[in-house]
């Protein structure tokens, strides 16, 4: 049809009026030129927060601004830590981060190896069902979750923000793991099998191997949405001993704006402090990064 | 002679059989953590908040039917259609945006152009910055007075720029403003490119060999074949913008301390923030269940309208199987 169509249009194309060229160099200018605007669109505000967060508190409301702060003011970045307990928030940020990282790849990773490697009954059905919870927004089960937890008396504590990790790991990874093992030809574990291999070590000593990529994909995916979260700790913690970094930012804010003096380049430099990990771990990891968004985003 | 084949085949079938039941129960125990976890925080609690729904629920006395009570007060109360609109006001225009944004950009990167990985790489950093960083950042940025943005505008002229964060007509545009950075260099514009590097070259070069502009390869070949990538898109990012919450609360809550989040004059007050004030602020639990209860159902709504236009506009390859070139 489509196919059929672009002939036909294509040879209108030809029998009219042939299409009219730039000159080369005139493209490839304007093509840079459109890239660099953009780099400045994404890079600007970010460059922009790092300055601000080295200069003095008189330096960040010149007008006009500057980009540049006249000394390096490297001491911002200590001072934050004394200023409110920031340590503290880091290290919950970390403790959720991991032991949340690790129940989402161990479940998920089994779960997956169920829907890809065995046939039962109800298999397909549940997949489906499994997927359609992609869609299902939180807020919708936020409620009894919320009073779940408070039932078994783990309100501000870390625990909600790490438990449901360990049941399934979520659509999301599941269906990545499901994807790269549906990769892995079948006559591996089959040989396996014949030699009176247990599924579970089929498991551990094939598949883990070979799926390391979708392991690494997949931690950093699960890194960056434990360390980003906002809305469930928001819920679940309330004492500040407990808050992790994202919601205690916030709380930072309002200490530092309670002094009344100017805290922007400290905001920011807490903002950065909290930014830095994320970035790292994307830019070294950014191919399996960019490797599972596709894989989810073609077949999905 | 035949009894013993007839056994044979019966014993085999039987094993067989066995190792068929035996590979469903591993199966199913594989599945078991996603099962239980399906149960614990999903089937249960959606029941249980449709329940809460229907009943009057402060969290310190028992919940008390109320039958529909709850709908009936949400149809009549300003702030759900106020959140409502917000969210629409805001889902329609960043979701676009963000689509057409993210498409610009891959075909851009998709040039023969230096330094690609480079530029792929800025254009991914805001995406994985963490929400709460974006939005004091942005807020920084937008600040009317000294902010770098408004002293950017008034280098072109514009002053006094506009009151951004802080102005009912500019609060929602600041927020898409802010989300669309954090969004159009990222996953979106990945598959993108994926899509735009799987379209295929022969088909391409078929078409610029018959004489067809580099503009009409873009609407009658690459655009047709990226349709199922941009469904997709579409449909996870209208879902995604509806559930947006965590800029708009950082960024409303901080910018006017004494006020709740949402200002000014509720002007960002989204849906989800709505829900969470009446939940976890005000404590109605009923009716912040029949908030999320029918938030579920405006979702489904949404996506079951684009599955349904989705008929008109999105081109699967197999459709045409029968068409080879």
């Amino acid at each position: 049809m489509v196919a059929r169509e672009i002939q036909q249009q294509s040879k209108i194309i030809v029998l009219g009026k042939p299409s009219p060229h730039l000159p080369r160099w005139a493209m490839s200018t304007c093509l840079y030129g459109i890239l660099v605007i953009l780099t400045i669109c994404f890079g600007l505000p970010f460059l922009w927060t790092i300055m601000t967060s080295l200069k003095t508190p008189a330096e960040i409301f010149i007008f006009p601004p500057k980009l540049l702060p006249d000394v390096v003011q490297w001491e911002n970045y200590v001072e934050i830590w004394r200023l409110a307990p920031l340590a503290t928030f880091f290290l919950n940020s970390v403790v959720v981060t991991v032991f949340a990282m690790i129940g989402q790849l161990l479940s998920a990773c089994l779960v997956a190896y169920g829907f890809s490697r065995f046939r039962f009954p109800g298999r397909d059905a549940l997949f489906v069902v499994m997927l359609g919870t992609l869609m299902l927004p939180t807020q919708v089960t936020i409620i009894p979750t919320f009073l779940l937890f408070k039932f078994l008396g783990m309100l501000d504590s870390l625990k909600p923000l790490i438990i449901p990790a360990y049941f399934g790991g979520g659509a999301f990874a599941i269906f990545l793991f499901r994807q790269f093992f549906l990769t892995i030809p079948k006559e591996f574990d089959e040989a396996a099998k014949m030699d009176g291999a247990s599924s579970l070590w089929i498991l551990t000593h094939i598949m883990f191997p070979l799926a390391k990529p979708a392991f690494i994909t997949m931690a950093v995916f699960s890194f960056l949405g434990n360390w980003n979260e906002y809305f469930l700790p928001l819920i679940f913690l309330n004492s500040p001993e407990k808050y992790t970094l994202a919601i205690g930012l916030t709380y930072y804010q309002r200490v530092l704006m309670a002094g009344g003096h100017a805290t922007e380049h400290l905001m920011m430099a807490a903002a950065m402090v909290m930014t830095l990990p994320s970035l790292l771990l994307f830019l070294v990891l950014q191919n399996y990064y960019s490797e599972g968004i596709i894989m989810s985003g073609i077949k999905g | 002679m035949v009894s013993i084949q007839t056994f044979a085949r019966n014993w085999r079938g039987r094993n067989r059989l066995k190792m068929a039941q035996r590979e469903a129960l591993q199966g199913y125990l594989y599945i078991t953590p996603w099962i239980v976890g399906f149960l614990i925080f999903i089937l249960g609690p959606m029941l249980v908040s449709l329940f809460l729904s229907l009943t009057e629920y402060n969290i310190v006395n028992s919940p008390k039917f109320a039958g529909l009570t709850n709908y009936y007060t949400l149809a009549q109360d300003p702030l759900f259609w106020k959140s409502l609109g917000n969210t629409v006001y805001y889902a329609f225009l960043f979701v676009p945006l963000n689509i057409i944004g993210s498409l610009g950009c891959a075909l851009l990167l998709n040039q023969k152009i230096r330094g690609r990985s480079f530029f792929r790489s800025i254009f991914f950093l805001p995406s994985v910055t963490p929400l709460v960083a974006t939005a004091l950042l942005w807020m920084w940025i937008l600040q009317p007075q000294v902010g770098l943005l408004n002293y950017l505008l008034s280098l072109v002229g514009i002053t006094p720029g506009p009151g951004w964060l802080g102005s009912p007509a500019w609060s929602k545009p600041a927020l898409i403003l802010m989300s669309s950075w954090g969004a159009i260099g990222g996953g979106t514009m990945l598959i993108f490119l994926a899509g735009l590097q799987g379209v295929a070259r022969e088909l391409q070069e078929a078409a610029e060999v018959d004489g067809a502009g580099s503009w009409t390869r873009f609407w009658r070949i690459t655009l047709p074949m990226l349709s199922p990538t941009m469904f997709f898109n579409i449909v996870l990012g209208l879902i995604g913008a509806f559930q947006q919450f965590t800029l708009a609360y950082v960024a409303t809550s901080l910018s006017g301390q004494q006020f709740p989040a949402g200002g000014p004059l509720y002007s960002t007050l989204f849906y989800v923030l709505n829900l969470y004030q009446q939940g976890f602020d005000y404590w109605q639990m009923g009716y912040a269940s029949a908030l999320a209860w029918v938030f579920l159902l405006i979702v489904l709504i949404f996506t079951f309208i684009q599955l349904g236009l989705a008929r008109r506009w999105v081109y699967y390859e197999s459709d045409s199987g029968s068409t080879k070139w």
